[in-house]
C-alpha cells in the first residue's frame, strides 16, 4: 500500500527538505482540540449521568440492567428500532442514489435552489412536519378529499397516519438530503472517464455502474448510509408523533424512563445499549471503509457535468426531480399554504400576528429577534464545527490503529440519547468555569457535538481519495505541511467543507438534539418560538406556529444558498 | 458582475444577516422589563432572582416588571421542558440549584417533589385567600398557585349535525354510538393523558379501571403521545384542528382559549367541555423555594407575589388556568365560557405517588402491547 506509506511519510516528516519538525508537532497538537472538545462536552457529562444512574451510592447498582435483561419488552423495542432503521435506510439509499447521480452529472436550471430546498426538511420540528403530512395524507387531507370526491367513496382511502409506512416516508423526507449531498458531492468529483473506459471496453450501462462506479462510490455511500441509519436508529419525534404510541424506539423508551418515570437506572442501561450498538456498528463501518477507500484522480466538477440532452437523460432527470418534488417539496408547500390560509380566507394574518404581543406576555418573541438568535447560534456552530471537523478529519484521514479507534468515537454523539446527555450536562457542568447548564453558550456547543460527525463524514471520503503523490509532490517542491494542506487538501475538499457547513448550519437551526437542554426564554430561537405557539389551543396560536415554521424554512433555504455561494478566492475549485 | 445577479442578492442578504447579528451581545439577552426605568446611580444594582419552570409558564411583562421595581430585582427565567422533565432536572441539580424558585409541580408529581426534598418551607403572605382544599402540603414546602380541570372536549358542530347527544359520563364512551370518536393522550408521556387515566382509576377503582380501558380499546379509541398531536392532529373541533375525531381529552378552559385566540372572529367556542360528575380531573399547580437558594428573602417576596391578587388575576389569560386566590377577578372570557366541574374525580397525591408508575405500566401493557 504505497498510498498509506506516502501519507505516513509525509506525516512523520522524515524525508522532505523543507519540513520543520516544530510545524509537525504543532499540527499534531492541534488534533488535541477536537479530542478535548469531545472529552469535555460528551464523555464527561455522559460518565456523570451514567455514574449517578448506575452507582448512586458509589457501588454499582445493577437493578436497571437486571430489569432490562429480564423484561422481554425491551428486546422487542431494540428489535423494532433496528428493523425500522434498516428499512428506512434502505429506502432512503435506493431513492437517493439516482437523485445523487442527477445532481452529480447533470447541470440544469434551478439546481442550486432545488438542492437547498431538499435540505430544508432537516430543520423542521417533527410536530410541524406532522402537520404538513396530515394536511396532505391525513383523513381530511388534500389527497384523501380529492380521492373521495373523484371516486365517490364513503371513507378516506389513504390510511397512513400512525403506520410504519408513514415512519419510513418521514425518515426519507428528513434524510434524503444526506444521500443527495454526501454521495452526490463525491460522485461529482469522480472522473467519468473511468466509467466511459468500461463502456468502451464493452460493458453495458448497468455492468459499468455495478462493477466500476458503485465500488468507487462505496466509501461515500457507506458514510451517508451510516449517518442515515444512526438518525433513524435514534429517531424520536418521527416515531413518537407520526408513528403514534404503538411504536417505540430505544430513544423513545429512554425518554419515557428518564422523564416520565424518572427511572434513571433503567434509562441509563438502555442508553448504554444504544451507545454500544452504535459503536459496534461504526467500528464495523470503519473496517469496511478502510478496505474500500482507494486514492482517486478526482476531477473538478465543471469537467464532469453536462446538460441532459438525450431524451433518455432528460427522462431520467425529470423522473428524479418529480420524485424530489413529490416527496420533499409537496409537504413543504402544504406547510406554507396552510400558513397563509386563515379561517377568513387567504391572507397574512398569522404572519402579522407574529409581530404583536397580544397578551403582553413576558415571553413574547419578536420574529426578527428569534431569527437573529437562531442565526447567531447557527453561525457559531458552523465556525466551531468546521474548525474542529477539519482538524478531526485531518487526523482521521491518516491510516493507523489510532484513527481506526477514534473514527467511531467521533460519531458517538449522534448515537447517544439526547435526554441522557442533557441530564448529564445538568449534573456535570455545574461548577465555574464550566457552569454552562443554562447558559446560551451551551446551545452552539451542543449543536456542534451533533454537527461534528456530519463535517467529518463529508470530508473523510474526499480526503482519503486524494492521490498521495499530489501531497508528496508539493512537499518535495518545498511546501511546509501547513502549505501542503492549504494548497492540496483544502481546494480538493472545498466542496465537502461546504457540505459539512450546510449540515452544521441546518443541524443548529433545527436545534437537533438540543431539545433536552434548558431554555433561556429571554434568548429565544425560532424552534423555541414554534413550540411555544403549539402549546396552547386556538387558531392564532396554531397559525403562528405554522407561520414561524415557514419563516424557519425560508431562513434555512436562504442560509444554505449563501453558504454554497462561498468561494475560496483564487484557489482551484472542485 | 451582472452575470451573477443571484450571487449579488445573496451577498446583500449575507451582509444584512451579519449586520443584524452585529448588534449582537448587548441585545442578545434582552431584559424582561423594557418598561422599567433605568436604575438611578444612588440605587444598588438590581438583584437577580431565577425562576425555573416548565415550558407552559407565562406571565405579563408589566406584572413581572411591577415585582422587579418594587423589590429592585431582576427576574430571570429558565424553562426546562414539560412538567416532568423540569421537575427531574430540578431534582438532579439539588446539590447546586439552578434557580431560587421553582414553579409547576402539579398534584400528579407532588409526592416525587416532596420525597426528593428539594424545597424549603415557607408560608407566603395571603394564604388566607386560598381555599383550604388546594393546600396539600401542611408544611408549605409547596404552595398552590393555580388549578384547572382536565375534561373531555367535544366538537359541537359534529354532534349537532349527527343529531347525537354529546357524552356526559365515562360509561358513555364505550357505547356503540361513540365508537371511534374519542382521542386520548398516552398517560406515560402527556400530563392531560395521565390526568384522564387517574380519572378512570378514581371512578372505576384500581381493580376495574383496566376493564374500562379494554372496552375503550374495543370501541376504537385513538391514542396520541401528546396534547398537541391529539388536539391539532386528531381532534376535529378546534379551529386549526385537522383531525376527524370529535371527542378529545383537553382542558375545561380550552373552549375560552378558542374564543380568545380567534382574534375576535368567534363569539362562541366551537367546542365544549364535558363536566359531568367524576369525568374531570383537577390539576393543582404549586411553586416552592428551592433548597440552597442564596436569595431566600427575595424568593420569599416572589412567593408572596405569586399568590397576590395582581399576579393571580394575570394567570387566567396567560396560562388558561384558574387562580387559587378567591379575591382575584376572572376575565370576561372565563366568566362566559369556562366551565368548572362541580364534582371532579378525587385521588390524593400520596395515592398517586405510590401507584402512578404501576398504573401507567399496566395501562401501557393493556393498550399498547
Amino acid at each position: 500500500m504505497d498510498g498509506h506509506d506516502a501519507a505516513l511519510r509525509l506525516d512523520g516528516g522524515r524525508p522532505a527538505t523543507a519540513q520543520r519538525p516544530s510545524s509537525v508537532v504543532g499540527r499534531r497538537s492541534l488534533w488535541l482540540l477536537p479530542l478535548a472538545f469531545l472529552a469535555l462536552f460528551y464523555f464527561y457529562p455522559l460518565v456523570a449521568i451514567l455514574r449517578q444512574a448506575l452507582m448512586p451510592a458509589g457501588t454499582p447498582d445493577l437493578e436497571g440492567l437486571r430489569k432490562l435483561v429480564s423484561t422481554p419488552v425491551y428486546a422487542r423495542t431494540l428489535g423494532f428500532t433496528v428493523y425500522q432503521a434498516t428499512l428506512s435506510t434502505l429506502v432512503t439509499v435506493i431513492l437517493g442514489l439516482p437523485g445523487a447521480y442527477v445532481f452529480a452529472r447533470y447541470d440544469f436550471p434551478g439546481k442550486a435552489l432545488l438542492r437547498a430546498l431538499t435540505t430544508v426538511p432537516f430543520v423542521l420540528p417533527t410536530l410541524v412536519v406532522a402537520t404538513a403530512f396530515t394536511a396532505l395524507v391525513g383523513p381530511r387531507g388534500v389527497l384523501n378529499q380529492a380521492l373521495v370526491n373523484l371516486l365517490g367513496l364513503e371513507a378516506p382511502p389513504i390510511r397512513l397516519m400512525n403506520t410504519l409506512t408513514l415512519i419510513v416516508i418521514a425518515h426519507v423526507f428528513y434524510n434524503y438530503t444526506l444521500i443527495l449531498r454526501i454521495v452526490g458531492n463525491f460522485w461529482a468529483n469522480l472522473d467519468p472517464r473511468i466509467e466511459e473506459a468500461a463502456r468502451v471496453l464493452g460493458a453495458g450501462r448497468w455492468r459499468a455502474f455495478w462493477h466500476v462506479t458503485l465500488p468507487l462510490l462505496m466509501p461515500a455511500v457507506l458514510a451517508a448510509a451510516l449517518l442515515v441509519f444512526i438518525f433513524d436508529f435514534t429517531s424520536f419525534g418521527v416515531v413518537l408523533i407520526l408513528g403514534g404510541p404503538r411504536f417505540a424506539t430505544l430513544e423513545v423508551e429512554i425518554y419515557r424512563q428518564t422523564v416520565d418515570l424518572f427511572n434513571l437506572p433503567l434509562a441509563a442501561a438502555l442508553a448504554l445499549v444504544q451507545i454500544l450498538f452504535t459503536f459496534a456498528l461504526m467500528a464495523l463501518y470503519t473496517r469496511l471503509q478502510a478496505r474500500l477507500a482507494v486514492p482517486l484522480e478526482l476531477r473538478p466538477q465543471r469537467l464532469t457535468q453536462r446538460r441532459p440532452v438525450t431524451w433518455r437523460a432528460r427522462l431520467f432527470v425529470t423522473a428524479n426531480l418529480a420524485l424530489m418534488i413529490a416527496l420533499l417539496l409537496l409537504p413543504l408547500a402544504a406547510l406554507v399554504a396552510r400558513s397563509f390560509s386563515t379561517s377568513a380566507g387567504l391572507g397574512i394574518a398569522y404572519y402579522r400576528e407574529l409581530f404583536i404581543n397580544r397578551t403582553g406576555s413576558v415571553f413574547f418573541v419578536p420574529p426578527i429577534e428569534a431569527m437573529r438568535n437562531s442565526l447567531l447560534v447557527a453561525g457559531a456552530t458552523v465556525g466551531l464545527a468546521l474548525i474542529l471537523g477539519l482538524l478531526a478529519a485531518d487526523m482521521l484521514a491518516r491510516p493507523g490503529r489510532l484513527s481506526a479507534w477514534l473514527d467511531p468515537v467521533f460519531l458517538l454523539p449522534l448515537g447517544t440519547s439526547a435526554v441522557t446527555l442533557g441530564f448529564g450536562y445538568i449534573l456535570a457542568l455545574d461548577e465555574p468555569p464550566l457552569n454552562l447548564r443554562a447558559s446560551p453558550w451551551l446551545l452552539p456547543l451542543a449543536h456542534t457535538l451533533v454537527a461534528l460527525p456530519f463535517v467529518v463524514r463529508s470530508l473523510l471520503p474526499v480526503l482519503r481519495g486524494i492521490q498521495p503523490h499530489l501531497r508528496e509532490a508539493a512537499a518535495v517542491l518545498g511546501a511546509s505541511p501547513w502549505r501542503v494542506w492549504r494548497e492540496v487538501d483544502l481546494p480538493i475538499t472545498s466542496r465537502a467543507v461546504l457540505v459539512g457547513a450546510v449540515f452544521a448550519f441546518t443541524v443548529s437551526l433545527g436545534e437537533f438534539g438540543a431539545t433536552a437542554l434548558i431554555v433561556r426564554p429571554q434568548f429565544p430561537t425560532m424552534p423555541v418560538a414554534i413550540y411555544r405557539f403549539l402549546g396552547q389551543p386556538g387558531e392564532l396560536n396554531y397559525g403562528q406556529a405554522l407561520a414561524m415554521s415557514a419563516l424557519l424554512s425560508l431562513v434555512t433555504g436562504v442560509g444554505i444558498l449563501v453558504i454554497e455561494r462561498a468561494r475560496y478566492g483564487g484557489m482551484g475549485e472542485f | 458582475m451582472n452575470a451573477y445577479p443571484l450571487r449579488n442578492i445573496l451577498f446583500v442578504l449575507l451582509i444584512v444577516a451579519l449586520a443584524i447579528s452585529a448588534c449582537g451581545p448587548a441585545a442578545a439577552v434582552p431584559t424582561a422589563t423594557p418598561t422599567a426605568p433605568p436604575a438611578t446611580p444612588t440605587q444598588a444594582p438590581p438583584r437577580k432572582l431565577v425562576l425555573m419552570s416548565h415550558d407552559s409558564f407565562n406571565a405579563s411583562e408589566e406584572v413581572i416588571a411591577e415585582f422587579e421595581q418594587a423589590n429592585n430585582a431582576k427576574v430571570e427565567f429558565l424553562k426546562a421542558g414539560d412538567a416532568g422533565k423540569a421537575l427531574n432536572q430540578a431534582i438532579l441539580s439539588k446539590n447546586n440549584p439552578l434557580a431560587d424558585v421553582f414553579f409547576g409541580v402539579d398534584n400528579t408529581f407532588f409526592s416525587r417533589a416532596i420525597d426528593a426534598d428539594i424545597f424549603e418551607a415557607y408560608q407566603p403572605k395571603g394564604l388566607e385567600n386560598i381555599t383550604d382544599t388546594f393546600k396539600l402540603d401542611p408544611r408549605f414546602r409547596l404552595t398552590p398557585i393555580d388549578w384547572g380541570d382536565v375534561c373531555l372536549n367535544y366538537d359541537k358542530r359534529y354532534f349537532e349535525q349527527k343529531g347525537l347527544q354529546p357524552p356526559t359520563t365515562l360509561e358513555d364512551l364505550v357505547k356503540p354510538e361513540y365508537k371511534g370518536l374519542l382521542v386520548v393522550e398516552n398517560p406515560a408521556t402527556s400530563s392531560p393523558g395521565l390526568a384522564f387515566l387517574l380519572t378512570t382509576v378514581a371512578h372505576f377503582g384500581p381493580d376495574k379501571y383496566l376493564d374500562f380501558w379494554k372496552a375503550l380499546r374495543e370501541n376504537d379509541v385513538t391514542i396520541t403521545e401528546g396534547w398537541e398531536d391529539a388536539y391539532y392532529g386528531q381532534f376535529s373541533g378546534g379551529s386549526g384542528s385537522q383531525g376527524d375525531k370529535p371527542i378529545v381529552v383537553s382542558y375545561a378552559t380550552s373552549p375560552p382559549a378558542e374564543v380568545y385566540f380567534s382574534e375576535g372572529k368567534l363569539t362562541e367556542p366551537p367546542t365544549a367541555a364535558v363536566i359531568g360528575d367524576d369525568t374531570c380531573f383537577r390539576q393543582i399547580e404549586f411553586a416552592g423555594i428551592l433548597k440552597g437558594t442564596k436569595n431566600r428573602d427575595l424568593a420569599e417576596k416572589f412567593m408572596d407575589f405569586l399568590i397576590s391578587t395582581r399576579f393571580q388575576e394575570d394567570v387566567p389569560l396567560q396560562m388558561f388556568v384558574f387562580p387559587v386566590n378567591r379575591e382575584a377577578r376572572l376575565p370576561e372570557v372565563f366568566v362566559k365560557f369556562a366551565q368548572i366541574a362541580p364534582k371532579p374525580a378525587q385521588l390524593s397525591p400520596e395515592e398517586i405517588g405510590a401507584n402512578r408508575d404501576k398504573w401507567i405500566e399496566a395501562w401501557t401493557d393493556t393498550m399498547l402491547h
